[in-house]
């Protein structure tokens, strides 16, 4: 029998070295491939958010990419229109703004559930996809704006090229942005708070029954999950450098889906797996073939039908058989 | 007048297409519960198809009048890969909403590169083969006449529905599957068999509606991904699975889009997202849908 520690050990231990080898990273692998960890970092914290949503209240967003747009459009407004170089200062007006929209958009959605709560975020992120694609003095139009490099707790690192800069002082912010937001997020997934939502998506009804405010708690689960989406999307535009309307396009909206049943939704770091699964695989087969879209149908259609819990599920059931056997 | 006139025409023009989109979503939602992303990936597919089918009948010299129903034809040729699509989406009937949703969102991003794959990046077009149909002169006003025969094309295949839907024997085991899966199965329905004569349905009328744009429009590899928010649209002003609602949600999104481009072109979809945001406030359901929960 394992004792509690053991067990405690058992679970931490792989993550601590996870986050140690995430780390060593910039020391030792290409450039290439380090700014490819960035999208990872960025994404994972996005759907660290959208998966309390999907995963623990069970409603299907088809439109957060809504929210990585926000995201992304504070971050070009405020670096390259109004001066404001501080990123921490970027975060939380990201934040801030996805909180503001994400209320009346969600009090809206959460009266629907299921197919209707999918089509109504959907018809809400393509409203402000023509927005930032129709209104060219305010957002740019297609080409959208550009995003400046932004200070790091006050340090502009002017002596760092563009690479080194992304590939070193940014990385490591952003990589423990991601432990931050991702220890708040188990904390929350763990409290009574995420236990509600659970019971929620089990059986509505019967959490009505005993006194849960269902609405209420889904929307504050639409929320946050809004708030880290626009999170992940400041970092995404200051990577690229660029904050235009595709950002917020339905089939963005369907990458973050893709992504979160790709790593399994139904475990807390699958998402996070997800995320750097799917950008290392689309960056493999974008640099093999001009059909990689194709591929990544493929990929998905297998995951959706042979595995419905994504990578976590698989190494779940391959760790339980390998257990099995050597009982 | 004329300027209203041509709103007019354009608006229900663009209708008339859409709801044939539409109507494909909606058999396939109302039967078989699953909203079908790749409706879209069908539309283009119509087209594309379409136009390498117009393209041989001019190539083989046939005469030009005959590339209507040539459209028609390949439009209804591409129905052959609906039982397959159906049978891929069998094997997910019982999971989660969500899982359906996603795999029809799969099937979008494979056709994307089938369709780059077979006819390459660039827009294709069929040139200004509409107008060798000439126009229908009403005093001072003036119409397409293959705008004119798409719209009569369109309300027939409506009507043809509406007919086989409530007043043939296949049209009420399909209502009775849409309406309790189960206790039809159980009457003996071939309930496998109403799901693939269903999806391919949907496909043809999908097929259809895209090959009928590509005389007026040219096709290109947004055509899908575009297509499937209008398609929406439609639907959730309509009410989901609702045939009527299908009929009426094409026309205003069709009727608003040619008076936004007209009048004020910024507006033109942020208006369309506007009136779905605002149905849906004021009538959950759709203008025909059945109550939600």
């Amino acid at each position: 029998m394992i004792s509690a520690v053991d067990r405690k050990m058992t679970r931490y231990v792989p993550l601590a070295l996870l986050a140690l080898a995430l780390a060593a990273l910039p020391a030792v692998a290409q450039p290439y491939y380090i700014t490819l960890v960035l999208p990872a970092f960025a994404y994972g914290i996005a759907l660290l958010g959208f998966n309390l949503l999907f995963g623990y209240a069970g409603l299907l967003s088809f439109g957060h990419a809504l929210f990585v747009a926000i995201g992304a459009y504070c971050a070009a407004v405020l670096s390259s229109k109004l001066g404001v170089r501080s990123f921490e200062a970027i975060l939380i007006v990201s934040g801030l703004a996805a909180v503001v929209v994400a209320i009346p958009v969600g009090m809206l959605a959460v009266r629907y559930v299921r197919i209707f709560f999918g089509i109504l975020t959907l018809a809400f992120g393509m409203l402000f996809h023509s927005f930032l694609f129709k209104f060219y003095d305010l957002t740019g139009g297609d080409t959208g704006i550009r995003v400046l490099r932004p200070t790091l707790l006050g340090t502009a690192f002017s002596d760092l090229d563009k690479t080194s800069f992304l590939i070193g002082p940014f990385y490591y912010y952003c990589m423990g942005l991601l432990i931050l937001l991702g220890l708040t997020m188990w904390r929350i997934v763990q409290s009574p708070f995420g236990l509600h939502l659970a019971a929620i998506r089990e059986n509505p009804r019967k959490a009505e029954y005993l006194g849960v405010r269902v609405r209420l708690f889904r929307l504050v689960a639409f929320v946050i999950s809004a708030f880290y989406c626009a999170i992940g999307g400041a970092i995404l535009a200051i990577n690229t450098g660029q904050a235009d309307p595709e950002l917020a396009y339905w089939t963005h909206s369907g990458e973050l889906v893709f992504m979160t049943v790709l790593g399994g939704f139904a475990n807390f770091f699958g998402p996070l797996v997800g995320a750097f699964a799917f950008i290392f695989l689309k960056s493999e087969l974008m640099s093999t073939t001009q059909y990689w879209r194709f591929f990544l149908g493929v990929t998905l259609a297998l995951i959706v039908i042979l595995f419905p819990r994504g990578l976590m599920g698989l190494a779940e059931r391959v760790r339980s058989t390998w257990a099995g056997r050597r009982t | 007048m004329t300027a209203f006139f041509d709103i007019l025409i354009g608006g229900v023009f663009h209708a008339a297409v859409l709801f044939l989109v539409a109507a494909g979503l909606q058999l396939v939602f109302g039967v078989q519960k699953i909203v079908n992303l790749a409706c879209g990936s069908f539309y283009a597919l119509g087209a594309y198809f379409g136009i390498t089918c117009v393209n041989w009948a001019i190539a083989g010299h046939s005469p030009q009048w005959l590339f209507l129903p040539v459209l028609i034809a390949a439009g209804i040729a591409l129905g052959v890969i609906g039982p397959f699509i159906e049978a891929l989406l069998r094997t997910i009937y019982d999971r989660d909403e969500s899982f359906q949703l996603l795999l029809t969102f799969a099937l979008v991003l494979i056709f994307q590169d089938v369709l780059r794959f077979f006819w390459g990046a660039n827009p294709q077009q069929l040139g200004n083969l509409s107008m060798s149909y000439g126009k229908i002169e009403i005093g001072a006003l003036s119409v397409p006449t293959y705008n004119a025969l798409v719209i009569a094309a369109s309300v027939m295949i409506a009507t043809g529905i509406g007919a086989f839907l409530q007043r043939t024997r296949y049209g009420r085991i399909l209502r009775a599957t849409a309406e309790n899966r189960e206790m039809s199965e159980a009457l003996g329905v071939n309930v496998r068999w109403v799901y693939a004569c269903v999806f391919t349905l949907g496909t043809v009328l999908g097929t259809v509606g895209g090959a009928l744009v590509v005389p007026t429009a040219a096709a290109s590899l947004d055509m899908p991904v575009e297509l499937v928010v209008e398609a929406f649209a439609v639907v959730v002003i309509g009410g989901l699975g609702s045939m009527r609602g299908a009929l009426a949600g094409a026309l205003i999104v069709g009727l608003m889009r040619a008076a936004a481009i007209v009048f004020y072109a910024e507006l033109e979809i942020l208006a369309i997202y506007l009136v779905v945001i605002v149905v849906l406030i004021a009538r959950p359901a759709g203008l025909f849908g059945k109550a939600v929960e």
